[in-house]
């Protein structure tokens, strides 16, 4: 029995997840198999099949795939369901749509946001807000998968191209229908991959001003996020979001400015290797948790830094 | 249009959780409950429905032990007509609890199914989506907006890389996002009132719902600890420090 990991793409890209995916699966599985569900996505299948450890490649491409609701990707992985003892895909909005509904349609369990495989049936994974680390055992035959990205890193060496087989399905006309996308464009890197990450927090008071926490993002080539508050108080979009109930991101380097360090907050970055804190309240539970704290005012002390960057 | 809301009492999302010292579980003796936070977005929408006379009921429903009952008195202040408890002093993995509240689904015949997008203690993000595939009811997860149009209901998800807009057919599962709404307060005569309102309890054993383990929970640990970090006292140390000694520059 093999495992299968579903890809996450947008037709002509594979998404950077797929590469932490395929590092949690090769921890049980020597040859996954990666599955490519989507419409006019030959593309993908090509890009995934040169990723080493990637032991053959299925691509289903039809038009009712095309916008991957759950509704139908999953009735094609639950059709092919049969030939796999594990289903993985990324914690992402992604994944966390889709394989719930696989799981059920399977009448297995899933278990969500894995950040270590202990065995091919015991897997850790956090629960309330990162404040504790529940270990697991899957009972069932099938063991349906979200890995949290930030806990494995990605595969990025190569292989000449596995095989790329066509796996050709009716997929039933949905009752959901896609409308539109409204997507956030960015030249920076994106904040769920990127390798340093600098947040705003309340502190930064107007959409205005948290411009400077950009500027030191592209000072230092960074992703930009922000806490729940800079969101709500309609400083940046909803996608910046670091915490429980936004993105979660573990860089090398994560600079928190005006962000007190709610337990929320906190759930979505404590895994960063080296945090670093600009806050003017001393006693601000950031400084709890960051190696490098820096008190003061961060409309002082951040143009600074950018200055000291673009010097260096 | 009937509503069924499924909410959930977990620990108040301000306590910090302890993990127990034989790695059972966490504390919750003598510990601060309150409804999740997502499930009351879930609870004010559906209300918000009812004021527009596009719901004509709302039902709020939960699994678990009696003290349960305090979250459906909680949506019932808050306006939901009529509540329902499954009365169990057993813990569910998400799939049984999908399974439970699918029984629920086939006694009221809702047309809408709201909850939260996921419960803050187990973190899963999976009931909603478990449900809508055992009912084969089209889904709609992490909703930041919905618009109700007779028999089709438009929902903005919040996903990723911005935001995505499905449209589907009624009946439907929607899951909810923080950005949905903003849930008011109980106000005392709804307080009082809410006590009158009718809750019905049914007990698990007799729901005829076949249920099987799933799930061993093995051990619960706390999370590796951080050591505690130094303040550094100008920008100038701070950069020196992250070149030279975290090496991150």
């Amino acid at each position: 029995m093999s495992t299968l990991v579903i890809v996450e793409h947008d037709n002509k890209v594979m998404h950077p997840s797929t590469r932490h995916t395929l590092r949690a699966a090769l921890q049980f599985d020597q040859n996954p198999v990666l599955l490519v569900a989507g419409h006019q996505c030959q593309a993908v299948a090509e890009q995934v099949a040169t990723i080493a450890g990637v032991h053959a490649v299925w691509i289903t491409d039809n038009d009712r795939l095309e916008h991957q609701t759950a509704e139908a990707v999953s009735e094609l992985v639950v059709s092919i369901a049969d030939s796999f003892s594990a289903i993985l895909a990324p914690a992402s909005t992604f994944g966390k749509n889709l394989l719930p509904r696989i799981a059920a349609k399977l009448n297995v369990a899933q278990i969500s946001d894995i950040t270590r495989v202990l065995g091919e049936d015991i897997f850790e994974h956090p629960i309330y807000a990162g404040n504790a680390i529940e270990k697991v055992k899957a009972l069932d035959p099938i063991k349906v998968l979200t890995i949290r990205t930030t806990a494995f890193d990605g595969v990025n060496e190569t292989q000449s191209p596995c095989c790329i087989e066509r796996i050709d399905k009716e997929i039933k006309e949905s009752v959901t229908r896609f409308v539109r996308h409204e997507l956030s464009r960015s030249e920076r890197p994106e904040l769920g991959s990127a390798k340093i990450v600098v947040s705003g927090g309340r502190g930064l008071q107007s959409a205005e001003k948290f411009k400077l926490v950009e500027e030191l993002a592209d000072a230092l080539g960074a992703a930009v996020g922000a806490s729940r508050a800079a969101v709500d108080a309609g400083f940046v979009p909803n996608d910046y979001q670091v915490g429980q109930t936004g993105k979660v991101v573990a860089p090398s380097l994560y600079i928190a400015i005006g962000i007190s360090g709610a337990v929320q907050h906190l759930a979505g970055m404590k895994d960063s290797k080296v945090i670093v804190a600009i806050n003017k309240d001393e006693d601000a539970p950031i400084f709890q948790i960051a190696n490098y704290g820096l008190v003061g005012d961060l409309f002082e002390l951040v143009p600074q830094l950018i200055k000291l960057l673009k010097h260096n | 249009m009937k509503i069924l809301v499924a909410v959930k009492r977990v620990i108040d999302p301000y306590v910090k959780v302890r993990v127990k010292s034989d790695h059972t579980g966490v504390e919750t003796q003598n510990i601060k409950m309150s409804m999740n936070p997502f499930d009351e977005i879930a609870v004010e929408e559906a209300i918000r429905l009812r004021e527009k006379n596009i719901a004509t009921e709302v039902v709020a429903v939960t699994i678990g032990p009696d003290a349960n009952q305090e979250t459906l008195r909680h949506a019932l202040a808050l306006g939901a007509d009529r509540a329902i408890l499954v009365r169990s002093n057993q813990s569910f993995c998400s799939l049984n609890i999908a399974k439970l509240l699918q029984k629920i689904v086939k006694n009221e015949q809702p047309d809408l199914v709201l909850m939260g997008k996921q419960s803050i203690d187990g973190d899963n993000n999976q009931t909603p989506q478990m449900l809508a595939a055992l009912l084969d009811w089209p889904q709609a997860t992490f909703a930041s907006k919905l618009v109700v149009q007779g028999k089709m209901i438009e929902v903005t998800r919040e996903i990723d890389g911005g935001l995505e807009t499905l449209s589907m057919n009624l009946p439907a599962v929607v899951s909810t996002d923080l950005r949905l709404n903003e849930p008011r307060y109980a106000s005392l005569p709804n307080i009082i009132k809410s006590k009158h309102k009718p809750l019905d309890i049914i007990e698990y054993e007799n729901m005829g719902v076949n249920l099987q383990e799933h799930i061993q929970i093995l051990e619960t640990n706390p999370p590796a600890a951080r050591s505690g970090g130094i303040k550094v006292a100008s920008v100038e140390e701070l950069f020196d420090k992250l070149k030279h000694e975290a090496k991150v520059l």
